[in-house]
């Protein structure tokens, strides 16, 4: 799910995270021209980006373009104008950025609160390790985690109900729904936010703070002017990965909204899967086009907020 | 006879020297000893899409096993779909782990009929003429009525669709599947279409009544499967009705109705694949199923046979399982190629802003 490996809390960081290496070929980079024989070790890694990720991603676009007869269309990519499918990607966005917002706060107020224990200590390690495996814990587990605790028959529900007379599907089971897509994807979105920005946070030295008060400034203004502004980009960009990681997330949904195909991955599903509707396996591949676009931008958004964030971590 | 393709070479000289895979009945093959010789030199089967919980695969699988222990059954994808199965057969072209065999819903069965081998079992003048294409590309099979199953502890019997849409039944209400995927989803939609006054031409009433259900929060959208039934969390469910009835084997109250008025049928088909690794045993598989074995095994799974007509003649049928089946409605619908596709691109483009 997520791309990035993780330092634990309190690690040596000489700056706000960052979390890709450079490319050797970076410009200003002093690589030299002719090719090392250490490049060599990337050749594992780049034939499987090559084979599972540049070669499908161009197949899925490719086939977008591609009619039921096999020439080449534009019918598929004007589907995407289809009043269905734009709602499928309102609905696919909106719920990214909801529980990347909240995401975000959350985990950046459970981080600010780690900074009160020692960097070294046992709090701070536990929590980042715990973070670190429910980042992970998506899928099908998660889904089936929610059914049994707050599903229609689950063990809170039926707690709640017989206990407190509380029903909380009485106007309907959102919980099979979009609606019922935002607990459980907040459940892996705010320790991945904890990952990444705790070490920025950690990050922030505390001669910064002493300086700013020697200079007759207040905790607030050091806040305001320093610490915020410092945090920012990685803030945002973190915020950006959490976005990605909640549009591109599939297994989550597809085990726990199995009707109604409102998110864009499941619309996939139901263009290359259905029965019922034949023959719109090449919509699929216009799907995907409309998603690439969509991860583009935040990659770009990303490596424009990461350049700005490379300024301090000089 | 000496072009024998490289299907031929596995099959064995029993065969009397006919190719497996042009067979289009068991004439090509002399006897069905001589076919059973055949498919055991192959020893293997690859099936798909077959839940064991489905129409009482398992036994059917079981029985199959059973009776012919050389040959080794490989069950892949259980739970796929009817288009996932011919993606499968045209991804794995050529190759060992083709499935030999399909099982489809009818609209996919119309529209691929290019990846199938005609085949015409032993009993092929059983089977009514309305249910299999004319050469044998592909069969119907088992079938039965779209049903309402319910948990009789908690909820009365609807007499009428839209007893349904009452308080009564609130958050309560699935179909099994989303009826722009899902066969039995979509045949659920037919049903409330009919019993709406409407006609297969035209979706519109079927969807119409699927927007009220949910906007009077009765509407739940959720996959059934046996799970759901045993833990309760989908009480009322728009099914098959021997999907509907199998799962009285989770849940004693369960109860299935068939509603009055119209009602909606369908039919599973058998196809053979055409580049079928395992030729002989594909269509040696056909002939168990449509052998008074294998129809004995769908009644036993709830299903409707579809050589039941000619075995209740014969007295060859399972009459007690078969008096047991709900009675059938007075009219019975089932769509046309043509109304299959119309009412596809309907719900495309109207399901999901009803029931959302």
């Amino acid at each position: 799910m997520a791309l990035l490996t993780t330092a634990p809390a309190g690690a040596d960081h000489s700056g706000p995270a960052r979390r890709r290496a450079a490319p050797p070929s970076e410009p200003g980079a002093r690589a030299p021209r002719r090719l090392r024989l250490d490049v060599l070790g990337l050749t594992p890694f780049a034939a499987y980006v090559l084979v599972f990720l540049a070669v499908p991603t161009l197949l899925a676009v490719g086939s977008g373009f591609v009619g039921a007869d096999g020439g080449f269309t534009l019918d598929n990519v004007a589907a995407l104008a289809d009043p269905v499918i734009v709602a499928t990607f309102v609905n696919s966005i909106g719920l990214s950025l909801l529980t990347a917002v909240i995401g975000a706060i959350v985990g950046a107020v459970l981080c600010y609160a780690l900074l009160a224990f020692r960097a070294e200590g046992a709090v701070r390690a536990t929590v980042a390790a715990i973070s670190g495996v429910l980042a992970q814990f998506g899928g099908v587990m998660l889904a089936f985690a929610f059914i049994a605790t707050i599903g229609l028959q689950g063990v809170v529900t039926v707690w709640l109900r017989d206990v407190w007379g509380i029903d909380i599907f009485a106007d309907g089971a959102w919980i099979y729904g979009l609606p019922g897509l935002v607990l459980p994807y907040i459940y892996f979105q705010v320790p991945l936010m904890v990952i990444t920005f705790l070490p920025a946070l950690t990050a922030l030295k505390a001669h910064w703070l002493e300086a700013t008060l020697t200079l007759g400034g207040t905790r607030g203004a050091f806040w305001r002017r320093v610490a915020m502004p410092v945090l920012a980009p990685s803030f945002l960009a973190s915020f950006l990965l959490l976005f990605a990681n909640g549009f591109s997330s599939y297994a989550t949904a597809a085990a726990l909204a199995s009707q109604g195909s409102q998110i864009v991955p499941l619309q996939i599903r139901t263009a290359l899967t259905s029965e019922t509707l034949l023959g719109r396996e090449n919509l699929a591949g216009a799907l995907a086009l409309g998603m690439i676009v969509v991860m583009a931008l935040v990659m770009w958004g990303y490596a424009v907020v990461q350049g700005t964030a490379a300024r301090w971590q000089k | 006879m000496a072009l024998t393709a490289c299907a031929g070479e596995s099959s064995t000289p029993a065969a009397g020297g006919a190719d497996a895979a042009t067979a289009t009945s068991l004439a090509a093959f002399g006897t069905l000893a001589e076919l059973e010789a055949a498919a055991k030199a192959e020893g293997a089967l690859n099936v798909i899409a077959l839940p064991r919980d489905w129409a009482n695969y398992g036994a059917v699988l079981d029985a199959f096993s059973a009776k012919y222990p050389e040959i080794t059954i490989t069950e892949q994808s259980p739970d796929v779909s009817s288009a996932e199965e011919i993606q499968a057969a045209k991804t794995n072209a050529g190759l060992d782990t083709a499935p030999d065999v399909f099982d489809l819903g009818l609209t996919v069965a119309l529209q691929n009929t290019e990846q199938f081998a005609p085949y015409q079992v032993a009993t092929w003048d059983d089977i009514p003429d309305a249910l299999k294409e004319a050469s044998g590309l592909f069969v119907g099979d088992y079938g039965g009525y779209m049903s309402i199953g319910y948990d009789s502890s908690k909820y009365e019997a609807p007499a009428a669709i839209e007893d349904l849409l009452g308080a009564d039944y609130k958050g309560a209400v699935a179909i099994n599947g989303d009826p722009t995927q899902a066969g039995a989803a979509f045949a659920a939609v037919g049903l409330a279409t009919v019993q709406n006054d409407g006609t297969l031409d035209d979706f519109q009433p079927g969807i119409d009544f699927f927007g009220e259900l949910n906007a009077a929060g009765n509407m739940l959208k959720l996959d059934v499967t046996t799970a759901t039934v045993a833990s309760g969390e989908t009480p009322v469910v728009f099914d098959w009705d021997y999907l509907n009835a199998a799962h009285q084997a989770d849940n004693k109250n369960w109860k299935v109705t068939i509603l009055p008025g119209t009602g909606y049928a369908g039919y599973y088909n058998q196809a053979i694949n055409k580049d079928a690794p395992n030729p002989a045993a594909a269509r040696l598989w056909q002939e168990f199923l449509y052998s008074d074995e294998g129809q004995n095994l769908w009644l036993a799974g709830g299903a409707r046979p579809v050589r039941a007509e000619a075995m209740a003649e014969a007295g060859t049928i399972d009459e007690k399982l078969f008096a047991a089946l709900p009675d059938a409605p007075e009219d019975t619908v089932v769509p046309s190629e043509e109304q299959s596709t119309a009412a596809g691109e309907l719900l495309g483009e109207k399901w999901a802003a009803a029931v959302n």
